[in-house]
């Protein structure tokens, strides 16, 4: 095959879809082509709306995305989705299936979904999901919307990378004790009560709202954000609009109160840390191929080391390797 | 300066039934078995048109299009698909396809640019190993 004469940015700058396509095969995987692309792609990007959506596996997320490409479709907006599902533990293969509540989009140019394995990364999302927004965002898609693998209680890890969070809840999931547990609730900007057609979201709804009642605030703050919660119905339509201006509002409430300066200076820390962490497990490779590795986890196994002795004594020699090379 | 990929790129595929026959268990079973071989299944299912299985393939950047069918109307379905996989610059991509498709058909199809034909009672291993051993090299600038 011939190499194309134009880079993949150029290319991505330049609305070429198979370009984009690739770039982000590329930035997921960080290789080298999709580092330096990244790189020039920067100073086009920070103009997108992130919108993380989280919720428990089955719990409509995907089926509220759809919904929610309708309604910006409809202010003539290109969207952008970025749809994680789980890879095995086991293989690292994965079976990417969200795409499949989003099918009636696929002669919409202005529509672009792409799937992504979490590949092991954690917290719900991939370790790349955030740089595959970014060239979404240069390429131009507002909103960019990312969806995480369905999650539990408390994968949270969407809060440091979206502007604004919707958290989906399913009715018929426990009762109001789950609401008053730590971890995903405390995350969600908006919270959605999903499949609000089921007889038991009425409930859930109200479940979730009393929880601010039990709260004590002094009076007065009006800069602070109060999560609403906004029951949705794929089938009957219920809410849709509600939520959208909840998400829009959301927004010029970032804007206006300085929490959007906040909110990307957290992105930005999450996303160093994310790197550096990269880098040192890829620092790791030597010594698991030349053996040490497996021989701290057998002093482990055999209770001679403790994890943490283990790890000292791997991160010395880590260290000693850097200054004399 | 162009580069190569790293070897232990997953390898990404898409398994999807064109046309109208309700029979998915041989997809779900080919997507079973891709991801349990490690790669990563965009799995779209049923009832899929030419142009959702290109644009499928387009947006995710797959390096293989599967398709089952048990319909057989493979003959007028398939070159719609490589058309439309044309019309998006998808045509580098591998098609591969399975299902209840005649012995005699098996040339022509290839005629169409469809690398290999899977019939009833291939072995998974042998499907693998194919998709495996043509995984293509991408060939990108930055």
């Amino acid at each position: 095959m011939a190499v194309p004469t134009t880079s993949l940015s150029a290319r991505v700058l330049a609305g070429d879809l198979q370009a984009l396509a690739r770039l982000l095969t590329r930035v997921e995987n960080d290789d080298e082509v999709g580092r330096a692309a990244l790189e020039r792609l920067l100073p086009h990007s920070g103009n997108a709306h992130v919108i993380g959506v989280t919720g428990p596996p089955g719990g409509g997320k995907s089926t509220l995305v759809n919904e929610l490409i309708r309604a910006y479709r409809g202010q003539d907006r290109r969207v952008a989705v970025i749809a994680v599902d789980p890879s095995s533990p086991l293989t690292g293969g994965a079976t990417l299936g969200d795409r499949i509540r989003m099918l009636e989009w696929h002669d919409d140019p202005g529509v672009f979904i792409r799937s992504m394995a979490s590949r092991r990364f954690g917290g719900g999302l991939a370790r790349n999901t955030f740089s595959a927004a970014t060239v979404f965002d240069a390429a131009g898609y507002d909103p960019v919307i990312i969806e995480t693998v369905g999650t539990g209680q408390d994968e949270v890890a969407i809060a440091e990378l979206a502007h604004t969070t919707l958290l989906a809840q399913v009715p018929g999931m426990g009762d109001s004790i789950q609401t008053l547990k730590a971890g995903a609730l405390e995350v969600g900007d908006v919270i959605v009560v999903t499949k609000a057609d089921r007889p038991e979201a009425n409930e859930l709804a109200r479940d979730l709202r009393r929880l601010r009642t039990l709260t004590y605030e002094p009076t007065g703050n009006e800069a602070r954000w109060e999560p609403p919660v906004i029951k949705t119905s794929a089938v009957t339509g219920e809410g849709i609009e509600a939520l959208m201006e909840e998400i829009d509002r959301h927004l010029a409430w970032l804007k206006e109160s300085g929490e959007m300066d906040t909110r990307t200076r957290r992105i930005a820390a999450t996303q160093l840390a994310t790197a550096v962490q990269a880098g040192l497990m890829a620092q790791l490779s030597l010594p698991i191929r030349d053996g040490q590795f497996s021989a701290l986890v057998d002093a482990i196994q055999a209770r001679e080391m403790t994890p943490h002795q283990a790890a000292q004594r791997l991160l010395a020699e880590l260290g000693e390797g850097q200054s004399s090379s | 300066m162009p580069s190569g990929n790293p070897p232990e790129r997953p390898i990404r595929i898409l398994v999807a039934k064109p046309g109208l026959d309700g029979h998915d268990r041989g997809a779900k079973v080919l997507a079973r078995a891709f991801r349990d071989a490690g790669m990563e299944v965009i799995y779209t299912g049923l009832f899929q048109t030419p142009p959702m299985i290109a644009n499928a393939a387009l947006q995710e950047d797959v390096d293989f299009v599967g398709l089952s069918i048990l319909s057989g109307a493979h003959m007028s379905l398939f070159p719609a698909i490589m058309d439309e996989l044309r019309a998006v610059g998808r045509e580098d991509a591998l098609v591969v396809a399975g299902g209840t498709i005649p012995e005699d058909d098996i040339p022509a199809i290839k005629e169409m640019g469809i690398a290999e034909v899977f019939g009833p009672g291939t072995p998974l291993q042998d499907i693998i190993a194919f998709v495996r051993d043509n995984a293509p090299v991408q060939i990108d600038t930055a």
